[in-house]
């Protein structure tokens, strides 16, 4: 048994955490519902504030949706470690000889379906409101927005652990975050505005690939830095 | 001596200043386009180039903290102190820059403000340094260390970006005069002397702010140990 345990994988590791994560959700489905809650009366504030005709809307529909999916996420994203520093289970976490990259990556893989979820019923929702048709590649959605997100969840996750230790913890986050998330913000936004409007300003794709070089280079540095944050005393 | 040594320093780079400011402005011929407008370049691009060094300082420092917070407390301690103050100086350096820039860009461009790559970068770049300083205020001791040094790496990230904005991306901010291709670089000697002594009284400037901020957090550091020591004796 004691061997069994020592063998453990790292993507176990990562799985066991998801797991509990996930099931905690299931249950109280808390971090959804108040996304998508929220998200929602982002997307009628905005479409009230602008009241938008067809073609301006194209032009700023990706900016309300990447804007609400992150004052959503930012919402939620500090309740999933508020969660953990109740009855001592972060201190816990790190008495356990996992490293906290693994840790980390589970919140994050958890925090990415919970957001995809929130984007997958607003959607429709969004193209209702806004009377959009997309007028150029519109698969490409399906690259840029979980591109987007990915960047989004991974460094909402790090930025809530890191300002969990802070004394004003909720105000923290945003005021770290929005700053460091905004060159993903701008390329999120970009690309999403060149697919809807179809004006073939981005031939090359340009800013899905800065997009995606974005992701990989702060989710290094972040798997690299958590268990800096974690220990941090 | 420390204050003589201070005043002394204060002195040289009070004339160098005001050495940099008769360059800029009397001594280097009216550019040939822009007309006067165009003497701003020589205090934009040093507060630039000196900001990436501060911020560079910043990040050097804060790697030494995090090497360091666990096996020597006190080095770490004074690589703290840089690092907080490579952060303040670099701010002051980067909103100058900020400032400076829709100075120049209002009657040459027309606009005060473009969100072009460079623009952008270099506003993202001051941003992520004033959340650093935000975090240094919201949480305390040994851990609020901690958690700046690991933000600083984050903002060193964002660093080369902004280098690069203006070399990879087609921008309305000018491409780059220094180490932007063959044809770069100041032609006129004038020109040329009057940007050099600018670059080194700012530097000389944030160095000498860099010595006393960091000289003033030692001894607040110093006053905080002796004051958590007492509180430790006193319970």
């Amino acid at each position: 048994m004691e061997s069994a345990q020592n063998s453990i994988s790292w993507t176990g590791l990562v799985w066991s955490h998801l797991r509990k994560d996930l099931q905690i959700e299931w249950r109280s489905r808390e971090a959804i519902n108040s996304m998508l809650f929220f998200a929602l009366l982002v997307v009628v504030l905005f479409s009230m504030a602008f009241d938008p005709t067809a073609d301006t809307s194209r032009e700023i529909a990706g900016g309300v949706l990447c804007v609400a999916t992150l004052f959503a996420s930012v919402s939620s994203l500090n309740q999933a470690w508020a969660r953990e520093i109740r009855h001592q289970v972060l201190d816990a976490l790190r008495m356990t000889p996992s490293d906290g990259a693994a840790l980390f990556l589970a919140k994050v893989l958890a925090n990415f379906l919970y957001v995809s979820i929130v984007q997958f019923v607003l959607g429709p929702i969004f193209f209702i409101f806004y009377n959009l048709h997309p007028l150029g590649n519109a698969w490409l959605l399906l690259l840029v927005i979980p591109f987007g997100t990915w960047a989004l969840v991974a460094n909402g996750t790090f930025f809530a652990a890191l300002s969990i230790r802070s004394r004003n913890r909720e105000l923290l986050l945003p005021l770290i975050l929005f700053p460091i998330f905004l060159p993903a913000l701008l390329a999120m936004v970009l690309s999403v505005k060149t697919i809807l409007t179809g004006d073939n300003s981005d031939p090359n794709l340009l800013w899905i690939k800065l997009l995606g070089g974005y992701d990989i280079i702060f989710t290094t540095v972040s798997l690299i830095l958590f268990d800096t944050i974690l220990e941090a005393e | 001596m420390k204050k003589l040594l201070f005043a002394v320093a204060a002195l040289v780079v009070l004339a160098l200043m005001g050495w940099g400011f008769y360059q800029a402005i009397y001594v280097a011929p009216t550019e040939a386009t822009m007309g006067d407008v165009q003497r701003i370049f020589y205090y934009h691009v040093p507060n630039a180039m000196l900001s990436y060094l501060f911020f560079v300082i910043n990040f050097v420092a804060s790697l030494f903290f995090l090497v360091w917070r666990r096996g020597h407390p006190g080095r770490a301690q004074a690589a703290d102190a840089w690092a907080l103050a490579g952060a303040e100086v670099g701010v002051v350096y980067c909103s100058v820059v900020l400032i400076t820039g829709p100075l120049w860009g209002r009657p040459v461009w027309g606009i005060w403000w473009t969100w072009d790559a460079r623009l952008t970068t270099t506003l993202v770049l001051w941003l992520i340094y004033v959340s650093y300083l935000l975090t240094r205020r919201f949480a305390s001791g040994a851990q609020m260390q901690t958690l700046a040094a690991v933000l600083s790496v984050f903002g060193a990230i964002d660093m080369p970006i902004n280098y690069l904005a203006n070399r990879l991306w087609r921008t309305q901010h000018p491409a780059p005069v220094f180490g932007g291709g063959p044809d770069s670089g100041i032609k006129d000697p004038h020109m040329l002397a009057a940007f050099g002594w600018n670059v080194l009284a700012w530097a000389m400037w944030g160095l000498l702010v860099l010595g006393i901020r960091v000289y003033v957090e030692r001894r607040q550091q110093a006053i905080d140990t002796v004051a958590a020591l007492e509180a430790l004796a006193g319970d």
